[in-house]
């Protein structure tokens, strides 16, 4: 008994319905993609193309464009303010990717049945469930020179006070650590999620073998974990390079322009109050999407690896 | 098909439906940033009053907020422009202007004889020897001071530098900062730069310089510099000022920890709202510091215009003239507290209106603000410039360096 048709029955239907019948199957999924890439293109690839086009030109979002070259780009290599942001964007890089490990031993502290543990670990999880306005809000308060928490507390201590904010060598620390606050949270659920998966033979096993303590993490538990890092780091990396909205509530930038960084310094000058340099702008733009594809390229190959192994 | 013809028809009724709408006789769109209590008071009264006036005109105002207005207004005036416009006054238009984006309302000035009734704010109105708008109220910028701590420490109102410095060492000696600031938005540093210089070098000076024309690192600028350093290395303003934006550093004035605010007079009523009483708050211009230089002030103008692809051009010309008249910027100026500028209209009750009058119309000249008589990227490099100075006085000349970069290339 088989299920295939007959080939005489196969061969009358298909000169019924003739092209479609025997395209129907390459053509379909291209029909169902159709939409999304339409849209795709319209909405992101386009766009992306657009704005380089922009930016080698000098323009005010207004007037006629004029073509400069790569004007922006060499104003840009000698744009101190630019340099600023640049280095900036490191720093919001790598502190930003400090909420993995302190993520990972909060889950791992948190990842034990004891009464209530489901609250507290909700509890812990709620930073990022505020938004980042409030957040910033909230740690600005906490920064606040005259009459914030950091004030009080330091001077219980018997420490001079210091005023993060205004300061042009620890603003973006101190930023940055108000931004930790929610990526920790997230950080710390996915490798909670992750531990539930973890098998408790493969622990079992390396307990009797007599691993315990560190390399018991290491060399068992971490590679068990493996997704969950990867996609921390993705998204933790992803949202350094992208951050914006704490930048603009805590120092619009400030002081003189020394916590910008890329995505707040095109901000400024394409589309702010004072923006009137689309053509500047789109250039930072340009940059800022190089360093970013430099990343996708690599996250892109790292999935395809992985999609390879399964 | 049935169904295809009906839709059809349902379209083509709805596009007759929508032309007509666009084609009503009469109807005058308004876009304004008034979305503050008293100015959005004082747009609605305004336009009562106008369609009482013209019954064959229906008025629509649009609100938005002040932050949102200044990014979308580059849409609207390029895409669906509105017939009326609200913006400022000097060279805060000049985008606008020089983009083709404003229509030129020269004649509305003649046909009122505004060069007259407006005379105080027609330089500020004018680019390329024409007029873009129309102004409808403007305020006074000086110093705002405790006049209970004043009195209690045996200080006069200064009124020249030596007295100011004077009064500073005072009020520092017993542990007052002289000046509170906020500077998280740098604009009230711009106030500060305004001031110095007009004291300094005089109004021609310091528009030539907002202009482009002189560089800054020019000896002139230096000496504007000299001053501020007397008043910034002795920490004689708010210590942290980039953590705290205006509203934030009035506590320290409220409470007493300071003792002067050079700010617009905007700040009464949130001083006011705060305890302040009017014998304990006082007002003084700014002091003079060039001995016989001509006396000028700031007083930033707000100021309505048609866009050029407004549709209704005719009922905006009868509305820029109906906000030019001396009633009509009585009434709107009582409410939002603030001073005309047609010369012919009511003048205020209000204690520091009444002061902020007698020392503008006996002024030599008007500046807008930094940012309004600077071009914008030039003014946001500026205040950038200047907060970064106050912060830290020895990065001077590193600062001028870098503004002059940024004149070079804004103004080519």
């Amino acid at each position: 008994m088989t299920t295939t048709s007959p080939p005489s029955l196969a061969a009358a239907h298909d000169a019924a319905d003739g092209w479609w019948a025997r395209h129907q199957r390459a053509l379909a999924p291209v029909l169902f993609l159709l939409p999304a890439a339409l849209m795709f293109t319209v909405y992101v690839i386009a766009p992306i193309f657009q704005s380089i086009a922009i930016s080698f030109t000098d323009w005010d979002g207004l007037g006629v464009k004029r073509f400069i070259g790569f004007g922006n780009y060499v104003e840009l290599a000698s744009d101190p303010d630019f340099r600023t942001a640049m280095f900036n964007n490191v720093i919001w890089l790598l502190g930003y990717l400090l909420a993995i490990p302190i993520g990972l031993a909060m889950a791992l502290f948190l990842n034990q049945t004891v009464f209530g543990i489901r609250l507290i670990k909700a509890l812990f999880f709620f930073p990022f469930v505020i938004s980042q306005v409030v957040v910033g809000l909230v740690f600005s308060w906490f920064y606040d020179p005259t009459n914030g928490l950091l004030f009080h507390v330091l001077r219980a201590l018997g420490l001079p006070p210091v005023a993060v904010l205004s300061d042009e060598h620890l603003v973006t620390y101190g930023i940055v650590a108000a931004g930790l606050y929610p990526q920790i949270a997230y950080c710390m659920i996915l490798y909670l999620t992750g531990l539930n998966n973890v098998r408790a033979d493969l622990i079992e096993a390396a307990r009797l073998e007599g691993a315990r303590g560190f390399s018991l993490l290491w060399h068992v538990v971490l590679p068990q974990l493996r997704p969950a890092t990867f996609i921390a780091v993705v998204v933790t990396v992803v949202g350094s390079l992208r951050s914006f909205d704490m930048i603009s509530i805590m120092t619009q930038g400030g002081p003189y322009g020394s916590s910008r960084v890329l995505a707040y310094y095109m901000y400024e000058q394409a589309l702010s109050e004072y923006g009137y340099r689309m053509g500047y702008g789109t250039a930072i733009a340009t940059v800022l999407f190089l360093v970013m594809l430099v990343y996708i390229v690599f996250v892109l190959a790292q999935i395809w690896r992985q999609e390879r192994e399964l | 098909m049935n169904f295809g013809k009906h839709c059809k028809r349902l379209a083509l009724t709805t596009a007759l439906a929508m032309s007509t709408l666009a084609a009503q006789a009469g109807e005058l769109v308004i876009n304004t940033d008034a979305s503050d209590p008293a100015p959005k008071a004082a747009f609605e009264a305004v336009v009562k009053d106008f369609e009482a006036a013209n019954p064959d005109v229906k008025v629509k105002i649009n609100t938005f907020d002040h932050e949102g207005f200044k990014t979308s207004i580059r849409n609207f005036l390029s895409a669906e422009a509105p017939d009326v416009v609200t913006w400022y006054a000097g060279n805060r238009m000049a985008p606008f202007v020089n983009a083709g984006l404003l229509d030129d309302v020269s004649d509305v000035w003649a046909k009122e004889g505004l060069s007259d009734k407006l005379k105080s704010a027609e330089a500020s109105m004018t680019i390329n020897g024409k007029k873009w708008g129309v102004p409808y109220t403007y305020y006074q910028w000086g110093i705002y001071y405790r006049k209970d701590i004043f009195a209690r420490l045996g200080i006069n109102p200064p009124k020249t530098w030596p007295e100011l410095l004077a009064a500073c060492a005072k009020l520092k000696a017993d542990k007052i900062t002289p000046f509170a600031i906020g500077s998280k938005q740098t604009w009230p540093t711009g106030g500060w730069f305004d001031y110095l210089d007009l004291r300094v070098n005089g109004y021609e000076f310091h528009m030539d310089l907002t202009a482009g024309k002189v560089p800054y690192t020019d000896k002139r600028v230096q000496a504007v510099f000299d001053r501020w350093d007397e008043l910034v290395k002795p920490g004689y303003f708010l210590a942290n000022h980039p953590s705290y934006m205006w509203q934030e550093a009035l506590p320290a004035f409220v409470k007493g920890e300071a003792a002067m605010y050079l700010m617009g007079n905007f700040a009464v009523a949130p001083m006011k709202e705060a305890g302040l009483k009017e014998e304990q708050l006082g007002f003084l211009p700014f002091p003079s510091i060039t001995p016989n230089l001509p006396r000028s002030e700031d007083a930033p103008t707000d100021t309505v215009h048609i866009p050029a692809k407004a549709r209704n051009k005719v009922d905006a010309r009868r509305f820029l003239a109906f906000i030019a008249r001396a009633d009509t910027q009585s009434k709107m100026n009582g409410i939002l507290g603030q001073l005309p500028v047609n010369k012919q209209a009511r003048q205020p009750d209000d204690t520091y209106l009444k002061a902020g009058f007698a020392m503008l119309s006996s002024a030599h000249a008007l500046a807008q603000f930094y940012d309004r008589d600077a071009l914008p990227e030039m003014a946001k490099a500026g205040m950038d410039g200047f907060q970064r100075y106050m912060l830290n006085p020895d990065s001077r000349n590193e600062v001028l360096k870098r503004l002059e970069e940024v004149r070079s290339r804004v103004y080519k």
